[in-house]
């Protein structure tokens, strides 16, 4: 039976606590993915071209899938809608560069670059708009409601083509690199498009971006604690709701830039953008992890690589390739690469 | 004229189709520890969740300070009632596992941005009551024992005065150690002027502890009274607590 006292709080003498070491195996399965291929593939330059390709198309997707993520780690919301801020992101970049003509056709690589960053800055305003007005009017009434949130998300995708194809037309329209950026950097064999160096130059400064405010901030802080556990945040005196919008308008501007990056990587842009992307990017936040950051990085550029690789070894297989990539991880770690505890 | 910080009058509350509490009636003098106490399924854990506007008040009035913050008379969302100054610490801790312990401290402190701004007297007090807390500041929450977590639990509660701390079964599953070292840190902010509301089975801690008692069963207050009373009555006790009296001491 215990007795309780008064006697001052006794010493824990807690067991050595092992301090948190990092999960590096995901990390190392990149990287025996990049080295697996290498014999297979056979040209170091091809490989070198390939990986580098495959690193842009992943760190796209990360752009893309970060929200996703949060917003599904934080609320429960499926939103299978996701891909319409996509789309509208990369129309958006149609027209701005197109009404930018004369930059994106200057020999000068600072005028190329100011056309491609007011487009992006222009489609994440865009993006981040519709994504307010995509929470507040189609996912706010469904929240806990899986089954409604699929189909109605899903039905806000297709009815936002739909305003695409009245706005811009139902017909491809190109979007091509501007001048300074086309073409490929030579190193040895290997030839490296710049545009896809720019691509990951991109995608790596928006990862450090979220991992600062993720973890150097306060709202950073109120979002990590919120995915685990949104009940607690609210007891501890925080809206999350209002948190929640916020993510939601980030994650879609950030779908917004990866817009403009995927139809600049396509070179062309299709209403039907977004649902293109949307499977990848389903793919990458199960195979991350649901709600996890870093999960999400390591599963897109393991599916951008996996996508490049198998395109180039087995382009009937490449289809596959991903769902297969998704089985073998899920039945490696069924949570994901970096399962978020208490999910 | 009221010195109840916290008054519940009437209070149903409904979990789906369940209908858990049945016109509970319960007042908390300010300053002074209340003990909940009754059986498993007694409906001490709705109480607290329904304080805080994690079940919503479908009948009766909840009122803090004389104002209302759940029931008829309007519900007030968790974040608000939070911040009129109670602070809760459920069952299951809701340590954020993900997080260290500084990161849970931080956020459990509502002005400061980082850790730099947290109130280092006020902390230092803290790691006095709780060691381990100290020794594995930038560890992360995850990595604690049970009776570790506990302690971040209830540090978390008080890293910033806080006018009514409401505490789900701090003992449960802990080492009679641990358990000392939670007495000994209620006491301290029972003499700070905190009032506390204090769902606890161990009754020998309730007894430690109390000023004030409340027993529940089945959704309704069936004794409320002085700790002292309850504690010399032998009779009332079997009466009231039944063999659940010693199942968690």
């Amino acid at each position: 039976m215990n007795t309780a006292t008064t006697t001052a709080p006794a010493a824990t003498a807690p067991a050595a606590i092992p301090r948190a070491e990092f999960d590096w195996k995901p990390i190392a399965l990149l990287g025996a993915l990049l080295l697996a291929a290498w014999p297979l593939i056979g040209s170091t330059s091809t490989w070198v071209t390939l990986s580098v390709a495959g690193l842009a198309m992943g760190l796209i997707i990360f752009i893309i899938a970060s929200g996703l993520t949060l917003v599904f780690g934080l609320m429960d919301v499926l939103n299978f809608g996701h891909g319409v801020f996509i789309a509208l992101g990369a129309f958006v970049a149609t027209s701005v560069m197109g009404g930018m003509a004369d930059w994106t056709a200057s020999d000068s690589l600072l005028r190329n670059l100011g056309a491609v960053f007011a487009a992006m800055l222009v489609a994440m305003a865009a993006a981040g708009a519709l994504g307010l007005a995509f929470e507040r009017v189609i996912v706010r009434p469904v929240y806990g409601l899986h089954l409604k949130q699929i189909l109605i998300t899903m039905g806000g995708m297709i009815v936002g083509e739909e305003l695409i194809k009245v706005i811009w037309g139902p017909l491809q329209i190109p979007l091509p690199l501007p001048t300074a950026l086309r073409g490929s950097f030579v190193v040895g064999d290997a030839s490296i498009e710049k545009y896809r160096l720019l691509a990951v130059a991109i995608g790596l400064l928006v990862f450090v971006l979220l991992l600062f405010a993720l973890n150097r901030t306060k709202v950073g802080l109120l979002i990590r604690a919120g995915v685990q556990d949104r009940e607690m945040v609210e007891s501890l005196g925080y809206r999350i709701r209002q948190l929640f919008v916020g993510v939601f308008v980030a994650g879609s501007a950030l779908a917004g830039l990866g817009g403009v990056m995927w139809g600049l990587y396509q070179q062309s842009v299709v209403p039907q953008i977004g649902a293109q992307v949307n499977i990848l990017i389903f793919i990458v936040i199960i195979i991350g992890g649901l709600g996890s950051t870093l999960g999400c990085f390591v599963g897109a550029l393991l599916v951008g690589l996996m996508a490049n690789y198998t395109g180039y070894l087995a382009p009937k297989v490449a289809l596959f390739s991903n769902i297969g990539l998704m089985v073998a991880i899920l039945l490696w770690r069924p949570q994901g690469l970096y399962p978020v505890t208490n999910r | 004229m009221t010195d109840n910080l916290l008054e519940l009058q009437g209070v149903h509350t409904h979990i789906g189709a369940y209908h858990i509490l049945h016109g509970v009636d319960l007042s908390v003098p300010a300053g002074q520890v209340t003990m909940l106490l009754g059986r498993n399924g007694a409906g001490k854990t709705t109480t607290l969740r329904t304080v805080m506007g994690l079940w919503p008040t479908s009948q009766g009035t909840v009122q803090f300070k004389g104002r209302p913050i759940g029931g008829q008379d309007g519900q007030m969302a968790t974040p608000d009632i939070a911040q009129l100054g109670i602070a809760y610490v459920p069952e299951a801790m809701g340590i954020f596992t993900d997080l260290t312990v500084q990161e849970n401290m931080v956020l459990a402190a509502r002005s400061a941005r980082r850790a730099a701004e947290l109130d280092t007297q006020r902390l230092e007090w803290i790691f006095g009551l709780f060691p381990a807390l100290k020794k594995f500041w930038l560890y992360p929450a995850g990595k604690l024992s049970g009776g570790q977590k506990q302690m971040l639990a209830v540090a978390r509660a008080i890293v910033e005065p806080r006018e009514l701390l409401l505490i789900d079964e701090p003992s449960k599953g802990l080492a009679p150690s641990i358990i000392n070292n939670l007495i000994d840190a209620f006491r301290q902010l029972k003499a700070q002027n905190t009032t506390i509301l204090l769902v606890e089975q161990n009754f020998q801690m309730a007894k430690a502890l109390g000023d004030r008692v409340a027993v529940m069963d089945n959704g309704r207050i069936v004794h409320a009274g002085g700790m002292a009373q309850l504690a010399e009555d032998e009779m009332l006790q079997h009466k009231l607590l039944g063999l659940s009296l010693g199942a968690h001491q």
